[in-house]
Order: structure tokens, then C-alpha cells, then sequence
């Protein structure tokens, strides 16, 4: 047999090796056999030299055309056998897409309380108010007698009030930090004071231990208006803005004049609900009492004149809120106790 | 107080009814806690009638049936329970139709066959007085057929006002009117003391001594009335001191009961005959000395307690409640009428100690003003004469007299507009004062405004007469400004950020804050064996054993709150809390005012699985001490803190699973598991790991300054060493670390083999992943060799270590 047909038939029966080979695998096997280093076509191509030089042209020639056909050959069927093998190993590893995802990594909550609060203290923060913590353990002078609290003030009285000896007891508000704050700081001074406070009452409405947070700001020309507008603000920043706040007189020791504030109620229009109904949130009043508040009176101011606290120069208001009572007011919560049983089911739901 | 709209309405006519009217009051200062109904509550089918005849019923003995005569054509025949019916006598009907205070309908009746088209009433029926014995009987000047509630006040609307211990002067029907009157516009009418069929001067037959002196008794006033005629109160009388709260008893003590009601001023009633000697004295109680009270009581006072007595002893607690000797009773027949102005502590202290409250005491106790001792006087011997018959002798004993003069206050324009923030008109101030009893003159830069006597301790300055202004003219009204300050800068302190940082860091890592009570019992230092904590701060009037305590500290809260929760069912349990704990001063510590040091702690408290099971994952491992370490660890680095761990543990911690944490050397706090012991004392048998730190104790961090990080590629390889199981693996990174310096950046566990064949019984195989770098230079081959050999040979030598080959 001639070199030149012993090419063509080299050929041929690569290629039919090659149109058997249905794997990445076998084609690999099929170059091997017919291209790799053993195998006869290269070697052809490598004997060309030992032939006459008349016939070394058109062997080598031919040999050269017959291996780079091959090449090109296994080339495109590998291509078509990769695609066709990915997307059969892709069919393989198909999943039931509506198995439930990965869990989410853990994200815990900050007690409804300590969210309130900061929403609060964020408020006023932009307000241009500090925020300063007190002794909970507090004096009675701190907590009643600076506060222009008669000798008599039910208050003070150990039934509603934990006293620790006769003149220490537990805050029953966070207003003694009103002249704590005045004796480390000279006017002016814009203050808020969240905390834990404590009264000696146990029932529905009322747990022993609950949280307040007090406003103080004392400068030269602070009117009532500014208050209005201070706890405006204020309600329309938690309660929503379209709220509107009305003062109503009051009495508290240590304000003068003194005035509660309630807001206006988000739950309904005019104490009526959608269907008709008598608000619940409100009784039908259209008002919720938020807090208590007033002009700082002239007695608490002279405990502190010396720090140049002088009624006749500087003057301004205080407020005190419960933490407890806004978070129930804007969260639905109807039981207070819930913020003290500390169920996980209610701890989640405020994120 | 409850203020009956009908009495109200003698003393002021607003016109409008009672829900507008507490409205009104409520934005002018006087709260209004709700509005009641009182008496029946439509007057329809309620009349007169006249019983003409009684007849036995023929099937049941305690009945009657009775004609009665109620305005119509004929009689109706109205079948009656009551032993006292009686033909001739004036009664109230109730027709059918009528609805009963209680919401009940009345409807024709058969009683045992006989028709009954009504209802005879009886006192309570229409809530007049408690009395049901029998019907009640009209005057008989009264016409058939008038509807009820023309001749009787059978049906009023109720405000129930919550008056502020600065206004006494409101606990009164009058006081409550001239508030009405200021904020209605209506006119008030004379006050119902302005006319006193009494006189003045010296009164005979009784001889009265103030042996406590004025301080603690200001005025004692008293009057005689005799030819009393003890016997019920007239209907009207009955019927306003049920709807304001008080059961008719007899009519010289509803007497008392009604001034007190209509002034503001107790008064007390003593039997003329039955005071020993005919004198009374006013003095301290001795220790221990036992008064007899109306109640039948017998209580022992104290020397700082006032009593009054005669010649055969005491008689009566001063102020707080009448004794039991003296009461007068149906021989009654002259009384000695007494409204003393006492000291307002004294009786609040009194009444306090004795666990004694009355409506006398309570508004004593608010401090009165001598001069409505009078008021009550005049207006007591109107009724003594109109309801009691009785004729009041001349003179009246009065012992010390009216209080100061009237102050005057400067009230000035300016002072008001710079106080509110809005200008009122003087003349608008005016009005303002005067329809509440100020008087007021012009002055040159505003108002001199003169103190009516029964404002006199509740007005003292000008800040107070603000605070009335404006009151009346409408707070609700204000606009809404803001303080013009250029000082105010709002910011957290560095403290305040760190303590937000440290729980949304524990809450990034998946825990959920609680708020615990600070107060805690003797059982919890008993269950978290905490035998020498010192003694906690202690209560002198818990609510309860249980919070008797204030807690030392914050794991109590967090396991009662982890048992709570499982006992719910939950699996998964991670939590924290952050607050004060409370610590004992030392005597002899400087700032020692008898409150403890309240340090800001943190604690967090893991049990159940380490993260939630999944259809892939379905037993991920439950939480070991690792957990609670690693909390700490995202705690700490958020707070960009150092911190390290020595070997101290607690009493209530797993003795080999525990550690101190600490933060420059200082020991901060805790980690570890809750020993299982205690933790079954919370009924937890999972693992539960916690850790408690005292947040004020770490410091807070400053700014972090930035360090160039290498753009040279990073060299990384594992190291693997042998050594016993009591060389810590923080010891071999402390080792690997400060052998491989300069050039190694970084060394981390990632494995720990334990093998007793291959590695010998105790030892432990620890393998480390080094990381080298330098800032200059991309670092050769040998040069980490180098380094390697330094480490290895620190590891040899130093803690006998041996290095696995083939790493």
C-alpha cells in the first residue's frame, strides 16, 4: 500500500473512530490513537525524510492536510460534546426550588422600651437637648423637698413610695435630676433625663417599676409658648404629623403654671371610629393625656440660684413622660405588664 | 368630690349640661374624672299621689292594695309591700312605664291575682337614703298627680372632680361654683354664709381652752343650739348628701355632713348634755393614751396628736374623727356646734399613723383658712334652725380669731407676657381675678392684686397669679413656638454611645433585650449561691418578700425570664439586659449619703440550639460556653475593646467552663455556663452559657486612628503542635505571636485533635494558621523559613511542645 493511501486510510478510519466517540472522554482516547505521539499519522509526517526527495513533497503535504483536518474535527466535536455534557450535569443538579431557604442569621430586638426611649431621646437630640442619667436610689430631698413638695404631698407617704431608710428612697419620678442637672451646670440648660422609676402601686394599670423620661430647659426668656411648641414637636415627631396638642391647667409641686398635655387622637376622627363606633383609644374625647408639664417654679430655681439660677433672670419648663405609656399609645400594647413578662413572642415584634 | 349638678346649680346657673360643663372645667384646671347620674334618670311617669285607701290583699298577708289618687280621672289601684302605708298619706308613684334608677321597666302587674298599675316608692328606691323598711311619705301640702321630680330633686347628673391638693378651697359645693362662674361666664351667686342668723360676742354655757396653743390649732369657733329636735333629715337634704356620696343619718349630723359638703369646712356636732363639766379643752395626747372613736374603736395617740376633751377626759381625735362619749343621740336636745381651723401636717401626720382617713381629716389635712371656720358656723345654724327646729343662743366662742390680712401681690404685664409667651390685656387680667374673688387696683407697670383669705396659702406670688390668668384665659389657645436659644447643642456623651453600640452589637448577633425588675429576694443570692456578695440594699417597705431587695445582680432577671420562656415552649433563648445593679457604699466612702453605686452592667444568657434547625441542618449543636464567649466577642469588638480572659470562676458558674473577663488587667465580669445545679433551680436542663459585664468599668474607647495596611501580598501556612493539655491554646497563640514577630500579622486556632494512641495520653494536637506580611516588600521563601524556625523553636523549648510533621 502506498504512503498515500495509507493516509487516506488513516483518515477514514479516524473519523470514524471520531463519529463513534460520544464522550469528552472517548474523543480524547481518539486523538491519542490517531494524533499523539504513538500514533501512526505522526509518524508518517516524521518519516517523510527517509523517502525518495521526488515523493517527500506530496506525502508530507498530504500527511500534514490529513492531520490538521483531524485536528480541526476533534476540536469542533469536543465543543459540541462539552455543551452537551454541561447541560446534562446542569439537568442533574436540578433542586425542588420551593424547599425553605437557608435560615436567616439571627437578628435579636432592642426591648420596645429602650426603642421608645430612643426614638424619644432622638427627638429631643435634635432639639439641642443633652441626655443625662441620674441615681435611681435617690434622696428625699433630690426627690421631694427640692421639688417644692409640701411636708404633706400624699406622695411622700410610705404607702405609695419605697423608701430605703428615712431620707433615701426610690426615685418615684425622673424630676429630681432637675436640680441634680442645674447644680453641675450653670444656665443655659437643655436637658433630658430617661430612666427607670419606682411606686409602690401593683395592679392592671400599674406595675412597680416603670420608665420616664424627664425635659428640662432653663435660659433667659423661655415662655409657655416654647414649651407648647417644644412638645408639639415633639408628638408630632412620634405620634405622626398631623397631630395637633392641647395644654390643659393643672397642678404638680413643682410647676407653676402647670399644665398637662394631651394629644390628638390618631385612631379616629373626632372620638368616632370608621364604622361609627365610640373610639376606645380615647373614650370618644378625641384627646389622649400624653404627659405632664409646666413652667419651672421659682422655689426649684432658688435651691439653685447661686449656680446662677435666679428667677428673675432665667426661667423655663419641664416635662415629664412615661416611656411605658407612649409605647403603648403608638404600639396598640392594651396590658402594661406585657413589658415586664418578657415573652419572647412579644420581644420579636418590634423590630 | 362629688358635686351634684342640682345643688351646683343653686350657687350658679351655666346652662349647658353636664358634659360641656366638665369640659369647661377640665381646660381651666379642675379635672373631671367622669360624669355620673345620680336618681332616676328620665322623670317620666314618676308623680304624687295620694294613698285614699288600704285594704288587705285577700291571698297574701304582707300585701295591700291600695287606692291612690295620682291626678287621673279615678283612683289607680296600686298593690304595696310596705307596713306603713296608710290611707291619707302623700307618697311617690312610679306609673308603668317608669324606668327605676336601675335601668329596670316598670309594667303593669298582677300580685297574686290583683291588678297593680304601679309601684309605691320607697327612699332607696329613688336612691334618697339607704331605707327600705317602708315607703317613703311626701309633705302633705303636695297636689296628686305632680310629676316628682318638680317638688323633689329625685334625679341630678354627678361630676366627680379630682381636686389638686393645692385648691381646698374647691372641695366645697360653693368653691366648685365660683370656678364654675369664672370659666362659664355665669354669675355667681351670694355665697350661702352671706346670711348667719347668728350673732357675735361672748357665748355662755360653755367654757372652751386651747391648751395646744395656735400653732397647731389656729381657731376654734363654737355655737349652742338648743330646743334640737333629733330626727330624720327633710327629703331634699337626704337626697343631696346620697348623690354627693354621704348616707343620711340623722338630721344634726347630716347637718354637719351638708356644711361640710357646701363649704368646704368640716364641722362636728357634740351633745351639749353629755360634754362632762360643760368645758372643753384642745391639747396633745400623752403616749400611748387610748380615745374611744365614733367608729366604736379604741386607738392609743401619740404626744405630737391633738385631742379635745372634757372634764372626765378626752372625747375626740382633733380634726381626724369624733369620739364615741360625746355623739349626740335621740336625747339629744342642745348642741354645741364646732369648726376648728386645725394644722393641715398635724392632721395629715395624725391621720397617716393612725391609718385613719375621714372626709373631716382629708380636707383638713390640705391646711384651711380660719375664716371658713365661720362660714361653716353661719350656714350650720341656718339649717339647725330650719330642719332642727332649734333656736341658736346668743354669742359665738372664738377662739383666735381670722388669719392675716389680705397680701398684696404686683402682678406685672410684663411678667406675664414674658412667663406665657403671649401678651393678655389688663383689663382681660382683671376680669380674670376678680370672677375668682381677687381683688385687683391699677398700678403703674401692671396690677395690684390683693389675696382673698381662702387663696391665702396657695397664692403667695406673682408666679401664681400667672398660672390663674392664665388658666382662665385658655392655655388651649397658645400658639406653638420654639425656645430662640443659640446655646442649645444636642449630642450623646461618648458613654451614651458606647452603652448604644454594646446592645446593638448583642443584638446584631441575634439576642433579644429584656427589661427585668430591679427588685429582687433573699432567695435568688440562696439559688445563684452568692453565700459572700455582701449584704444587698434592702427595703424598708417591699410590696413583697420577693422584691424586697434591690439586685447585685442582672443574671437573676435573665434566668427567671429564660424559664418563663421555656416553660412557654421556646427552644431558642437569647437574651440580654442592660442596667443598673445596685452595690452597697462602703461606711467610710466619701460619697456615702446612704445610696449604693449604681454601675451600668450587661448581661446576655444563651440556651437551646446555636442556630435554627433546617431541612439541611436539622441538629445544629446546642450553645456551650463558646456561644456566650463569642457574644462577647462581637460585644467587645464593636466597642473596639481589648479584653482577655484569666481563670477566676463564680459559684454559680461550671467550674471547668467558666472565666473573668477582663479589660486592661481589670477584672470587668464573667463568662462561662450556669452550673447545671443551678441551673435546674430554673428548671433549665440544657447547657446554659451567660456572661455579665460591668459596661462602666471598660473604658470608652477614643477615635481610632488609622493604620496604612500592606498592598504586599499576605504568605499564609499551618503549624501544628503537641503539646499537654494544660498549655491553654491562648497560651500558644501568645507564644506563636510574639515569636513571630516583626513579620507574622496574624495567628488563629483552627484545629484541636486529641488522639491518645498517636499523640500520647493528655496531650493535644493544636494546629494554628500563620499569616506573615510586611508593609515593604513582598516577602521571600526564606525569610518565612526563618520565622517558621523561630516559632518552632519558642514552641520546643517553651512549652515542650512538638511539631507534627507533614503540616
Amino acid at each position: 500500500m502506498s504512503i498515500s493511501d495509507k493516509i487516506i486510510e488513516l483518515q477514514a478510519a479516524a473519523e470514524a473512530a471520531m463519529a463513534k466517540a460520544s464522550t469528552t472522554a472517548a474523543l480524547e482516547d481518539v486523538r491519542v490513537e490517531f494524533l499523539g505521539r504513538k500514533a501512526e499519522l505522526p509518524n508518517l509526517l516524521r518519516g517523510v525524510a527517509e523517502l525518495p526527495p521526488q515523493e517527500r513533497g506530496a506525502v508530507g503535504k498530504a500527511a500534514n492536510e490529513a492531520r490538521k483536518s483531524l485536528e480541526r474535527q476533534l476540536d469542533q466535536k469536543a465543543g459540541q460534546l462539552a455543551v452537551a455534557e454541561l447541560d446534562t450535569r446542569l439537568e442533574q443538579d436540578r433542586v425542588d426550588v420551593t424547599l425553605p431557604a437557608d435560615p436567616l442569621p439571627a437578628i435579636g430586638r432592642l426591648h420596645l422600651i429602650t426603642q421608645t426611649r430612643r426614638e424619644i431621646e432622638d427627638v429631643f437630640i435634635g432639639l439641642g437637648y443633652a441626655i443625662a442619667d441620674g441615681p435611681e436610689v435617690e434622696t428625699v430631698y433630690y426627690n421631694f423637698d427640692a421639688l417644692n413638695h409640701d411636708a404633706t404631698h400624699p406622695a411622700r407617704a410610705w404607702t405609695d413610695t419605697f423608701y430605703i431608710s428615712d431620707d433615701v428612697l426610690l426615685r418615684t419620678h425622673t424630676s429630681p435630676m432637675q436640680v441634680r442637672s442645674m447644680e453641675l451646670q450653670k444656665p443655659p440648660i437643655y436637658v433630658i433625663v430617661p430612666g427607670r422609676v419606682y411606686r409602690r402601686d401593683s395592679d392592671i394599670t400599674h406595675t412597680p417599676q416603670f420608665h420616664q423620661i424627664e425635659g428640662l430647659a432653663v435660659d433667659e426668656g423661655i415662655t409657655l409658648t416654647d414649651l407648647k411648641g417644644t412638645l408639639l414637636t415633639f408628638a408630632r415627631a412620634i405620634f405622626g404629623p398631623e397631630r395637633e396638642i392641647r395644654l390643659r391647667p393643672h397642678f404638680f409641686p413643682f410647676t407653676e403654671p402647670s399644665v398637662e398635655v394631651d394629644v390628638s387622637c390618631f385612631n379616629c376622627h373626632n372620638g368616632v371610629l370608621d364604622n361609627g363606633d365610640r373610639c376606645g383609644l380615647c373614650k370618644g374625647t378625641a384627646w389622649i393625656e400624653i404627659l405632664g408639664s409646666g413652667m419651672v417654679d421659682p422655689n426649684v430655681l432658688l435651691h439653685v440660684k447661686d449656680n446662677g439660677y435666679d428667677p428673675e433672670t432665667v426661667q423655663g419648663f419641664a416635662f415629664g413622660m412615661g416611656i411605658e405609656r407612649i409605647a403603648m399609645l403608638k404600639h396598640g400594647v392594651t396590658d402594661l405588664r406585657l413589658f415586664y413578662d418578657n415573652d419572647i413572642r412579644f420581644l420579636e415584634q418590634f423590630a | 368630690m362629688r358635686v351634684p349638678i342640682e345643688w351646683l346649680y343653686d350657687y350658679v346657673e351655666p346652662h349647658m349640661d353636664a358634659f360641656t360643663l366638665a369640659q369647661r372645667l377640665a381646660l381651666t384646671g379642675t379635672e373631671v374624672e367622669r360624669v355620673e347620674h345620680h336618681g332616676i334618670v328620665s322623670a317620666d311617669n314618676f308623680v304624687v299621689g295620694q294613698v285614699l285607701q288600704r285594704e288587705k290583699h285577700p291571698d297574701a298577708d304582707r300585701l295591700n292594695v291600695c287606692m291612690v289618687d295620682i291626678g287621673g280621672s279615678a283612683p289607680t289601684q296600686i298593690v304595696c309591700g310596705a307596713p306603713n302605708v296608710a290611707a291619707g298619706l302623700k307618697v311617690a308613684v312610679a306609673k308603668p312605664g317608669a324606668v327605676m334608677p336601675d335601668g329596670t321597666k316598670l309594667r303593669k302587674a298582677k300580685l297574686r291575682g290583683m291588678e297593680s298599675e304601679g309601684m309605691i316608692l320607697s327612699e332607696r328606691e329613688l336612691q334618697i337614703s339607704d331605707e327600705h323598711n317602708g315607703i317613703m311619705s311626701l309633705p302633705q301640702e303636695l297636689v296628686p298627680g305632680t310629676p316628682l321630680d318638680e317638688v323633689l330633686n329625685v334625679s341630678t347628673d354627678v361630676l366627680v372632680l379630682e381636686i389638686t391638693p393645692n385648691r381646698p378651697d374647691c372641695l366645697g359645693i360653693y368653691g366648685v361654683a365660683r370656678e364654675v362662674a369664672a370659666t362659664t361666664g355665669a354669675q355667681l351667686k351670694a355665697a350661702p354664709w352671706e346670711q348667719d342668723p347668728g350673732t357675735f360676742g361672748d357665748l355662755n354655757g360653755i367654757e372652751i381652752t386651747l391648751e395646744a396653743g395656735h400653732e397647731l390649732c389656729q381657731r376654734f369657733t363654737a355655737r349652742i343650739f338648743d330646743d334640737v329636735k333629733l330626727g330624720e333629715s327633710p327629703l331634699w337634704m337626704k337626697a343631696r348628701l346620697m348623690a354627693a356620696g354621704q348616707r343620711p343619718i340623722s338630721n344634726v349630723v347630716d347637718i354637719t355632713n351638708y356644711v361640710m359638703l357646701l363649704t368646704g369646712h368640716p364641722m362636728h356636732a357634740f351633745d351639749y348634755e353629755r360634754i362632762a363639766g360643760a368645758r372643753l379643752n384642745v391639747r396633745r395626747a400623752h403616749a400611748d393614751e387610748p380615745v374611744e372613736t365614733l367608729d366604736g374603736q379604741t386607738r392609743k395617740l401619740d404626744e405630737q396628736m391633738l385631742l379635745i376633751e372634757d372634764a372626765d377626759g378626752p372625747t375626740s381625735i382633733a380634726g381626724v374623727m369624733g369620739g364615741a362619749r360625746s355623739e349626740v343621740a335621740l336625747t339629744t336636745t342642745t348642741v354645741v356646734s364646732e369648726a376648728a381651723t386645725w394644722n393641715g401636717p398635724n392632721i395629715h401626720r395624725t391621720s397617716l399613723k393612725l391609718a385613719l382617713r375621714s372626709e373631716a381629716s382629708s380636707r383638713y389635712e390640705k391646711q384651711l383658712q380660719p375664716e371658713q371656720a365661720l362660714w361653716a358656723q353661719a350656714v350650720a345654724t341656718k339649717l339647725y334652725i330650719e330642719v332642727c327646729g332649734a333656736s341658736v343662743r346668743p354669742g359665738t366662742l372664738d377662739l383666735g380669731g381670722p388669719g392675716p390680712g389680705a397680701q398684696t401681690i404686683r402682678l406685672r404685664d410684663s411678667r406675664i407676657e414674658g412667663l406665657l409667651g403671649v401678651a393678655i390685656p389688663r383689663d382681660r387680667t382683671r376680669r380674670h381675678l376678680e370672677t375668682i374673688g381677687f381683688v385687683t387696683a391699677d398700678a403703674a407697670d401692671g396690677l395690684d392684686v390683693s389675696v382673698p383669705d381662702f387663696r391665702r396659702a396657695d397664692i403667695t406670688r406673682e408666679a401664681d397669679l400667672i398660672e390663674e390668668v392664665a388658666r382662665l384665659d385658655g392655655v388651649e389657645n397658645l400658639p406653638a413656638t420654639l425656645p430662640a436659644s443659640r446655646h442649645a447643642v444636642g449630642a450623646l456623651t461618648a458613654r451614651q454611645h458606647q452603652r448604644r453600640r454594646a446592645v446593638d452589637a448583642l443584638v446584631a448577633q441575634g439576642l433579644h433585650e429584656i427589661v427585668g425588675w430591679s427588685f429582687t429576694g433573699p432567695e435568688m443570692a440562696q439559688k445563684l449561691r452568692l453565700t459572700d456578695a455582701g449584704r444587698p440594699v434592702s427595703l424598708a417597705n417591699p410590696m413583697s418578700s420577693e422584691q424586697s431587695l434591690l439586685r447585685t445582680t442582672l443574671l437573676g432577671s435573665l434566668l427567671d425570664v429564660a424559664q418563663r420562656n421555656r416553660a412557654r415552649g421556646a427552644e431558642t433563648i437569647r437574651l440580654f439586659e442592660a442596667g443598673a445593679i445596685y452595690k452597697p457604699r462602703q461606711a467610710n466612702d466619701p460619697d456615702a449619703d446612704g445610696r449604693p453605686q449604681e454601675p451600668h452592667h450587661l448581661a446576655a444568657l444563651l440556651s437551646g440550639p446555636a442556630r435554627p434547625a433546617n431541612w439541611r441542618d436539622q441538629n445544629p449543636p446546642q450553645v456551650d460556653f463558646f456561644a456566650a464567649k463569642g457574644a462577647l466577642s462581637g460585644l467587645f469588638s464593636a466597642l473596639g475593646v481589648e479584653w482577655q480572659l484569666s481563670s477566676e470562676s463564680q459559684a454559680f458558674l461550671h467550674p471547668g467552663r467558666s472565666a473573668a473577663v477582663r479589660v486592661n488587667g481589670e477584672q470587668v465580669g464573667w463568662v462561662g455556663e450556669i452550673h447545671p445545679n443551678v441551673a435546674a433551680e430554673w428548671e433549665l436542663s440544657q447547657t446554659v452559657a451567660a456572661f455579665e459585664i460591668n459596661l462602666d468599668a471598660v473604658a470608652v474607647k477614643s477615635a481610632t486612628i488609622y493604620k496604612d495596611f500592606a498592598s504586599f501580598p499576605d504568605l499564609r501556612e499551618d503549624l501544628a503542635v503537641v503539646v499537654s493539655d494544660a498549655v491553654s491554646a491562648e497560651q500558644i497563640v501568645a507564644l506563636v505571636k510574639s515569636a513571630g514577630s516583626p513579620l507574622l500579622a496574624g495567628a488563629e486556632v483552627f484545629d484541636v485533635y486529641r488522639d491518645a494512641q498517636r499523640l500520647g495520653d493528655g496531650n493535644v494536637s493544636i494546629a494554628v494558621r500563620l499569616t506573615y506580611r510586611a508593609a515593604d516588600r513582598t516577602l521571600t521563601d526564606s525569610e518565612v523559613a526563618a520565622q517558621r524556625q523561630r516559632i518552632i523553636n519558642a514552641l520546643e523549648q517553651q512549652l515542650d511542645g512538638k511539631i507534627r510533621a507533614g503540616e
